[in-house]
C-alpha cells in the first residue's frame, strides 16, 4: 500500500518537475497519469518491471481506493464560495445562469458529436 | 480542564484537526444521504457538503484560510487522484483505443463549445471583464483552471468557484439530460460528463456506470490539455 501510494506520488512529482522545468502549458498530474499508464503497459511487455507496486494489483488497488471518493476531494475548493459571497450577491444569478446554459450546451455538443462520428464509422465499416 | 469552554473552542478552531474532521464528517453524511436516495442527482454530496460547511464557517466566524489549513489535506489528493485515473484507463484500454476517432472529434467540438459559449453568454449578460475571464476555463479541473485564470490576470479563486459550480450543475443535469436525448451509449455519455464537468462529472459518471466513468476520466484529462491552449485564443478573439 505504501509502495503503491509512493509510486502514484512519484509519477505526479516527475510530471510536475517536467512541466515546470520545460514550461509546458499542461497540468503536472496529467503528465503523471500518462507516466503511470506507460508504466502499466510496459509491465505487460517486460516481466522485469512486474515487481513491488506493479505486482499483484498493488497500484491498481490503491488507485481505485483514491477514485472511490473522488467527489470528496472537491469539497475544500467548493467551500471557497464563502469568500465570494459579495460577488454572488451582485452578479450571482447571471453567473449561475451563464454557467448552467454553457454546461448544457457543452454536454449536448459533446455527446451528439461522439454519437454522430461513431455512427458514421460504423456505417463505413458495414460497407 | 480549562475553566472557560470558550478558550477550548478558540484552541480547537485554530487547529487543522477540527476542520479536517468537519470536512470528512459532513461529506460522510451527505454521501450516505446520496446513497440512501439511490444516487439521486439532486442529492449531490459535494453540493450539500459545500453549503453545510460554508454555513458553519459563517456562523462561527471562521475564515476560509483557517478552514483550508485543515481541509488542504483532502484538497491535496486531487493531484494523486488524477494520476490514479491511469488505472481504469489501462484496464479498459481496448475499448478506449477502438473509440479513438469519436473521442477526438467530440473533444474538439466540446472544448470549443465550453469556452466560446461561456464567454459569449457572460458578455451578453453584461458581466464585468475580469468575471468573464475568470469564468472562461470553468469546464476544466480546479487546479488547471486556476492556472489559466492566473495567466490571464483574472481571479483564480473565482475561477475555482466557477469550476465547482459548473461541476455540480453538470453532475446534477447530466443523467436527466442524456435520458432526454435518448443516447444510451455510455461511452458517449461519460465522455460528455467529464468534458463539461471535469472531476465532479467523472465522480458522477463512475456512480452510474464503470465505462461511463472511464470515458469521463479521459475526457477530463484531454480537456485540461485543450482548454489550456484554447482559452487564451478565444479570449483574444471574443473579449472586448
Amino acid at each position: 500500500m505504501v509502495a503503491s501510494l509512493s509510486l502514484i506520488l512519484l509519477c505526479q512529482l516527475i510530471g510536475e518537475a517536467v512541466v515546470h522545468g520545460l514550461g509546458l502549458p499542461l497540468p503536472g498530474p496529467v503528465l503523471g497519469l500518462l507516466l503511470l499508464l506507460i508504466l502499466l503497459l510496459a509491465r505487460d511487455r517486460f516481466a522485469l518491471l512486474a515487481r513491488g507496486p506493479l505486482r499483484n494489483d498493488g497500484v491498481e488497488t490503491a488507485s481505485k481506493g483514491l477514485l472511490a471518493h473522488l467527489s470528496l476531494l472537491f469539497v475544500p475548493a467548493g467551500v471557497g464560495v464563502v469568500q465570494k459571497l459579495d460577488l454572488l450577491a451582485s452578479h450571482g444569478v447571471a453567473i449561475i445562469l451563464v454557467l448552467a446554459l454553457s454546461v448544457i450546451l457543452t454536454l449536448l455538443a459533446t455527446v451528439l458529436t461522439f454519437r454522430l462520428v461513431s455512427r458514421l464509422l460504423k456505417q463505413q465499416d458495414a460497407r | 480542564m480549562k475553566d472557560n469552554p470558550f478558550s477550548l473552542w478558540v484552541y480547537l478552531s485554530q487547529s487543522p484537526l477540527l476542520w479536517l474532521t468537519v470536512t470528512l464528517l459532513v461529506y460522510a453524511t451527505t454521501d450516505a444521504v446520496s446513497l440512501a436516495t439511490r444516487r439521486h442527482p439532486l442529492a449531490n454530496p459535494v453540493l450539500h457538503a459545500m453549503w453545510i460547511i460554508g454555513a458553519f464557517l459563517l456562523a462561527t466566524g471562521t475564515s476560509y484560510t483557517t478552514y483550508f489549513a485543515g481541509a488542504q489535506f483532502v484538497h491535496f489528493l486531487l493531484g494523486p487522484a488524477t494520476v490514479a485515473l491511469a488505472v481504469p484507463l489501462y484496464e479498459n484500454r481496448r475499448r478506449v483505443v477502438s473509440s479513438i476517432m469519436p473521442m477526438l472529434v467530440a473533444l474538439v467540438a466540446g472544448s470549443v463549445t465550453a469556452v466560446v459559449s461561456v464567454v459569449l453568454l457572460a458578455e451578453f449578460a453584461g458581466l464585468p471583464r475580469d468575471v468573464v475571464l475568470s469564468l472562461a476555463p470553468k469546464s476544466v479541473t480546479a487546479g488547471v483552471a486556476m492556472g489559466i485564470a492566473e495567466s490571464l490576470h483574472a481571479d483564480p479563486s473565482l475561477a475555482a468557484v466557477a469550476v465547482i459550480l459548473t461541476g455540480i450543475m453538470g453532475a446534477i443535469i447530466v443523467t436527466p439530460l442524456m435520458n432526454r436525448t435518448g443516447v444510451t451509449d455510455f461511452r458517449a455519455r461519460g465522455f460528455a460528463a467529464g468534458l463539461a464537468a471535469h472531476g465532479i462529472g467523472t465522480a458522477r459518471a463512475f456512480q452510474v456506470d464503470e465505462i461511463a466513468g472511464v470515458f469521463s476520466g479521459i475526457a477530463m484529462s484531454l480537456n485540461a490539455l485543450v482548454t489550456s491552449f484554447l482559452v487564451p485564443l478565444v479570449v483574444t478573439l471574443l473579449v472586448r
